[in-house]
């Protein structure tokens, strides 16, 4: 981690390349630089969470009878905790917005998001929650109670140390960054359309965003709201989730899950639009279902706040509490399993080409279907108190978050990538990476399932040879290595790909020649601006339609405003960081200064008129030309 | 206006609603725990015993008539009455500021009688629900300066005007919330 940093100092400073970086990269507010960021971070902190899964079976598969393995035990609980936020919060959570960054505006044929300074604060406070959990490596240690620091373990009184403190602020910082790119992507979804494009007409990729970004406008603001109360309980002795004094530690499950189970939808939700578009363009027809697809997102966004309680049958609501939860479980399985027919018939009778895109998917339907099921058999009560905290369970989640989200973004990746760069990734390391990662998972993961109805609980650090678990556990283990193999595999693609770059090149803006939806019209890569003139929408999928009969959907290059770089957005991160160490150190004079300070740029920025600059028609259509871009 | 800045006022005056949800169901989320913990007084006092209800319905009646004064200054700002607008949100700020005072006392009232939010789970969350809104208040209180700088130094054009505006809505919006808190958290309590 450290050499890798400092390498990539020492390089930047050799090739003169620090003026670049801050010019054309930090004080971006172009999306589709803020999208590549955001991807660049979440594939980093992918890999420091792969190495922290790397340990904790490597320590389970020797922390047999007498050997204690090469962790001690608060040393492997902070690693699992570490793990599980590292790989929500920061893996997941940014791969998601790397693709609504890249694609939402391209999709819906907008010019950028709604308020482009406001991305640029999302982005910056996501990376100063990174930077804060990164820096507990360093300085004191990290949260040793688990991914949701459940009180009363998560109070004082028990994690009486830094650790639970660098937890609530990472989180905290990232989360509100989250929050406000919900609402900058909901308006830009809302008001930013082209004309002609009515809600129906959007493709069914910016439909599933939408869903997501309801959920995390109102799942969020759950989140801060706990977390701060979780934060006054140690810092200011305040009585919500202790166990004394009238305070309710269940509250904390009951929130911290309001938030958690629409958070699960809000990642994989945008995943079924990537795979849906994924399974036309390679199927070369319709997507099946348009129409069914788009209610299934909204059911799953409705039904999404009603499940919380299924993560924690065992509180003891009553048998009535639990039954409602259960069989609302049962229900929001239904939407979902619409979507898989929807998939399946797409390809029925369709053109279909196994390029790597539709390995990710075939893959993803294999290993989402088995999670949906174990999924519903867990959505009953008495099945659950079983299963509870064991790691059937650990098998089950991980089922939808590697088989969905990860595949998908992986599939999307691929996709997308000439899109971006204008040239392909190598076909053959691609598909050798999704073998290591399908052959890696199932290895990794099924025998979890054994060893949970075997009784192996979750997040343990040794057990007893009588047991009988360790052979599936060196199994799994040797899973992990598989996968980290292929992570190292994609690594190779990328790294060669670019070296191949020229012979990779795509020779058409539309490099799969069976794209279908507007960011397919633009320049690869696209223009800072996107799209010369305003598309004029009649149909779905409007770029297919473009190329089926003929008729453009572009005018004439016109006058185009453009956000100005800001550095205003970078140097609020910067001083979050400083913040967010204030307060896990109690040390208030940096708190009070950083504070100021955050306040002083915004009120700087806010206070500014002169925020655009004018790019003339002449001009665009000058860059258009030498671009090969479409206008009339 | 320009096309052009017409598109950027609709686009952001939208922002400001959906961002205005999002704080809404961050006070929701307090007013949920407040409703949970609200009878979990430990060995502390009750609501009744420590809410003075004469002093809150001033309190009320200061955050009220200040709402009115910005409604009041918007109607200026859109028959360009610079003088009448800028008088109206001076009201309105030392309204404001006057709440926000009011409630400071309150606060450092009841921490001197003994009763902070370490006492009990109740105090915990009528501290944190009710001074999370002042929080918003202050905001608000630093958010008017700056406007009032931006006035004397640019007067009103299309970008002040939009922040005027989201000024104004952030206003009744914590105007809003306060009336929750007023009848769930006083009246209830006293009940």
């Amino acid at each position: 981690m450290l050499g890798g940093g400092l390498a990539a100092v020492i390089g930047l400073t050799y090739f003169k390349k620090w003026k670049w970086l801050w010019k054309e990269w930090l004080t971006s507010l172009d999306p589709k630089k803020i999208g590549v960021m955001y991807l660049v971070v979440a594939i980093l902190m992918l890999i420091r969470g792969g190495v922290d899964a790397l340990m904790m079976r490597t320590q389970q598969a020797t922390s047999v009878d007498g050997s204690q393995g090469f962790l001690s035990a608060d040393h492997f609980q902070q690693v699992f905790s570490a793990h599980g936020t590292m790989m929500i919060f920061f893996v997941a959570m940014g791969l998601i917005f790397a693709v609504m960054n890249l694609l939402i505006p391209l999709m819906i044929g907008a010019r950028d998001v709604a308020f482009p300074f406001l991305n640029s604060v999302s982005f910056w406070l996501f990376v100063s929650g990174m930077m804060l959990m990164n820096i507990s490596l360093m300085i004191g240690e990290f949260s040793a109670a688990g991914w949701l620091a459940y009180p009363p373990l998560s109070g004082l009184e028990y994690s009486p140390g830094v650790g639970v403190d660098y937890w609530i602020w990472a989180l905290q910082l990232s989360g509100i960054g989250s929050l406000l790119s919900g609402v900058n992507f909901f308006v830009t979804i809302l008001k930013m359309r082209a004309p002609g494009m009515t809600l129906m007409k959007m493709p069914i990729f910016v439909w599933s965003c939408l869903g997501s970004l309801i959920l995390i406008m109102f799942a969020f603001p759950i989140l801060t709201a706990t977390l701060g109360m979780l934060s006054l309980d140690r810092l200011i002795g305040t009585h919500f989730f202790t166990s004394d004094l009238g305070g309710n530690p269940m509250m904390y499950v009951n929130l911290i899950w309001a938030w958690g189970h629409p958070e699960v939808y809000i990642l994989i939700l945008p995943v079924f639009g990537i795979f849906s578009e994924v399974v036309a363009t390679f199927s070369r027809k319709q997507l099946f279902g348009y129409t069914s697809m788009v209610w299934a997102i909204g059911a799953i966004t409705l039904l999404s706040f009603t499940v919380w309680l299924h993560h924690f049958f065992t509180m003891g609501g009553g048998a009535n509490v639990n039954a409602f939860f259960g069989i609302m479980t049962m229900i929001i399985s239904v939407p979902t399993g619409v979507k898989v027919f929807n998939w399946l018939f797409t390809m029925y009778r369709g053109k279909v080409r196994f390029a790597t895109p539709m390995l990710w998917f075939m893959g993803f339907i294999a290993t989402f279907v088995i999670g949906g099921v174990t999924g519903v058999l867990m959505s009953v009560p008495a099945i659950d108190f079983q299963v509870h905290n064991s790691l059937f369970l650990v098998a089950h989640f991980h089922n939808m978050i590697i088989g969905g989200v990860v595949f998908g973004i992986f599939a999307g990746i691929t996709y997308w990538w000439p899109k971006f760069t204008g040239f392909k990734l190598n076909e053959k390391l691609g598909a050798s990476a999704f073998w290591c990662w399908l052959i890696g998972f199932i290895l990794a993961f099924l025998p979890l399932y054994a060893l949970g109805l075997m009784g192996a609980t979750r997040r343990l650090n040794h057990y007893d040879s009588t047991t009988g678990w360790q052979p599936l556990f060196i199994v799994a283990a040797i899973g992990v290595l598989f996968i980290a193999f292929g992570l190292m595999l994609q690594v190779i693609q990328v790294a060669y790909s670019i070296w191949k770059r020229k012979e990779y090149a795509v020779d058409s803006n539309d490099p799969w020649s069976s794209g279908r939806t507007l960011e397919w019209a633009t320049t690869s890569p696209p223009q800072e601006y996107n799209f010369a003139s305003t598309p004029q929408i009649t149909t779905r999928d409007a770029f297919w339609e473009m190329k089926e009969t003929g008729k453009s959907v572009f005018g004439k290059a016109e006058d185009i405003y453009i956000p100005k770089n800001s550095a205003t957005g970078v140097l609020i991160g910067i001083t979050a960081i400083g913040l967010g160490f204030g307060i896990v150190w109690h040390i208030w004079w940096l708190v009070i200064v950083t504070g100021i300070t955050i306040l002083a740029l915004l009120i700087q920025r806010l206070s500014t008129d002169d925020t655009e600059r004018l790019l003339p028609a002449k001009e665009v259509a000058a860059i258009e030309k030498a671009h090969g871009g479409i206008t009339a | 206006m320009s096309q052009h800045a017409l598109v950027v006022k609709d686009k952001t005056l939208s922002g400001f609603w959906a961002y205005l949800m999002t704080d809404l169901v961050l006070f929701a989320t307090l007013f949920a725990t407040y409703g949970v913990l609200r009878n979990n007084i430990a060995n502390g006092p009750s609501g009744k015993d420590i809410f003075d209800m004469p002093f809150v319905l001033v309190e009320t009646m200061l955050l009220l008539t200040s709402s009115f004064t910005a409604g009041l200054a918007m109607i200026a700002l859109h028959r360009r009455q610079a003088k009448t607008m800028v008088m109206l949100l001076l009201a309105t700020f030392a309204l404001g500021a006057g709440f926000l005072g009011m409630e400071l006392y309150e606060f450092n009232h009841l921490v001197h009688e003994g009763h902070s939010w370490r006492e009990s789970a109740f105090l915990s969350a009528f501290f944190t629900l009710v001074g999370t809104h002042g929080l918003h208040i202050l905001v608000g209180l630093v958010w008017l300066s700056v406007l009032f700088g931006q006035l004397i130094k640019k007067g009103i054009t299309e970008h002040t005007e939009r922040r005027l505006l989201l000024f104004s809505m952030f206003w009744h919006f914590l105007d809003i919330v306060w009336i929750f808190i007023f009848t769930f958290v006083y009246l209830v309590g006293v009940m």
